[in-house]
């Protein structure tokens, strides 16, 4: 965790406590007749949030010219070997190995084609390779736990990895994250740029954790968590499970796609 | 209008760093190039803290305003304009882009950056414009810059240095930044 604002993250509060307040406001919400399918940037049960979220409503601006689009990536920035996070150093990393796949689609359900996708995770131990992470669980080093590849035609991304394991930290007594992956994709126009969390089925702590029940929907929530999918399972090698991704809806007009084939 | 619910958004958390900044991630152009200018500023907290676990993206037109669709971003090869950066903030919740002063992609248009705010917690991504303050008449014709209440316009105009530009990201706060949303979200 980061040496900073230890006052917001203190962990004084117990899970219980915790999840009271997740409680509250998941009931609070069912209450009210809206319908939620983003996370809510003032959640307070996340503590770092507390000082990190905006306090005044988001301007709607109309999307212009540079807004239509994003920016692109090709076999130039990615080796196809970084989809693969199993093969980055000499030796098999521990842990159960697993695909994970799924298309990357428009509001609309066009494939998102030949963009980026980067993920990054803890590995089976729940740890990260990374020195702010302080978990007494063994570093791989077989496993760096970063990859990158670009979708293809249909939109489809593929990764061979490790499945990661949960792991503690301190936003309250006794917290800890359910497992998951992060990802960062990117559309065809610059406003459907995101970062998000996959998660894997029948995770335990999802109740409990204050960044998956920041998406006060459930609903909206479980559009988060993969399928164990046996079709990508492979035989005696990997299990695999399936997440599909869906971008906010495009901008651009098809006479302004026409203009960009030109590159 | 979209058929289909987007997947929410997460936050980017705070083991990002080992992960997504690369080599030359925040040269657009290489230093020292004679058009190059500096982007640069401080990510602060509602308390006005330094934010030192933030990542900011960049996005815009070449100089003379066209849209750039050339891959090599991850792998700069010192020659093409992509167009896009990305820079992790210090300990100090500084950030430094070095690249080129977008042109206006309309005749009359006023020239912005695009920023992409991500940040261990906030729990989903944000966007803002960081508008060049050259050109008055532009500025005073803009449609978003219209909409915004005057007293917080200033929050997307970046400052003239002698190198480039200043624009802090301020996430809370009585002078917080004006963050965008679109169509859709
Ligand atoms: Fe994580």
């Amino acid at each position: 965790m980061g040496t900073t604002n230890q006052h917001a993250d203190s962990a004084a509060a117990s899970q219980a406590e915790l999840s009271a307040e997740i409680a509250a406001i998941e009931s609070a919400y069912r209450a009210s007749d809206h319908e939620e399918t983003q996370p809510r940037l003032d959640y307070p049960p996340y503590r770092s949030s507390l000082l990190r979220h905006p306090t005044k409503a988001l301007q709607l601006a109309d999307p212009e010219t540079i807004e239509r689009w994003a920016p692109c990536f090709g076999e130039r920035d990615v080796s196809s070997l970084e989809a693969d996070l199993t093969i980055q150093h000499v030796g098999e990393p521990i842990g159960e190995r697993t695909v994970v796949t799924g298309r990357v689609v428009d509001g609309d359900g066009r494939p998102v084609r030949r963009q980026l996708v980067e993920i990054w995770q803890a590995n089976a131990g729940g740890r990260y390779m990374h020195q702010r992470d302080q978990h007494p669980a063994p570093l791989d080093p077989a496993f760096t736990g970063v990859g990158r590849c670009l979708t293809d035609d249909e939109g489809t991304y593929r990764f061979t990895t490790i499945k990661p394991g949960p792991y503690p930290w301190k936003n309250h007594h006794n917290a800890w994250r359910p497992a998951h992956i992060h990802f960062s994709l990117f559309g065809t126009d610059f406003t459907q740029r995101m970062i998000t969390q996959m998660y894997f089925p029948g995770d335990p702590l999802f109740a409990l954790d204050p960044i998956y029940q920041s998406i006060t929907d459930a609903r909206a929530r479980e559009r988060l968590v993969a399928t164990y999918d046996h079709d990508v399972t492979t035989h005696e090698w990997a299990t695999g499970y399936r997440w599909d991704i869906v971008l906010t809806g495009s901008h651009r007009t098809p006479h302004e796609d026409d203009l960009g084939d030109d590159h | 209008m979209p058929h289909l619910t987007a997947t929410p958004g997460q936050t980017i958390g705070p083991f990002y760093g080992y992960a997504l900044p690369f080599e030359a991630d925040a040269d657009l152009v290489p230093p020292g190039r004679p058009d190059a200018v500096r982007l640069h500023g401080v990510v602060t907290d509602g308390a006005g803290s330094p934010v030192p676990d933030a990542l900011l993206e960049v996005w815009q037109a070449d100089a003379d305003g066209s849209v750039p669709q050339r891959p090599g971003s991850l792998r700069r090869d010192g020659w093409t304009f992509t167009g896009w950066g990305r820079c992790a903030t210090d300990d100090a919740g500084g950030y430094s882009f070095t690249t080129v002063r977008p042109g206006a992609t309309e005749p009359g248009a006023a020239p912005f950056f695009l920023i992409t705010v991500f940040a261990r917690g906030l729990t989903n991504r944000l966007f803002t414009r960081a508008y060049l303050p050259h050109d008055q008449a532009a500025l005073e014709g803009d449609r978003l810059l219209a909409g915004v209440p005057a007293e917080r316009r200033s929050t997307l105009i970046a400052a003239a240095e002698p190198t480039g530009y200043r624009f802090d990201v301020r996430l809370q706060g009585a002078d917080e930044t004006v963050f965008l949303t679109y169509p859709g979200h």
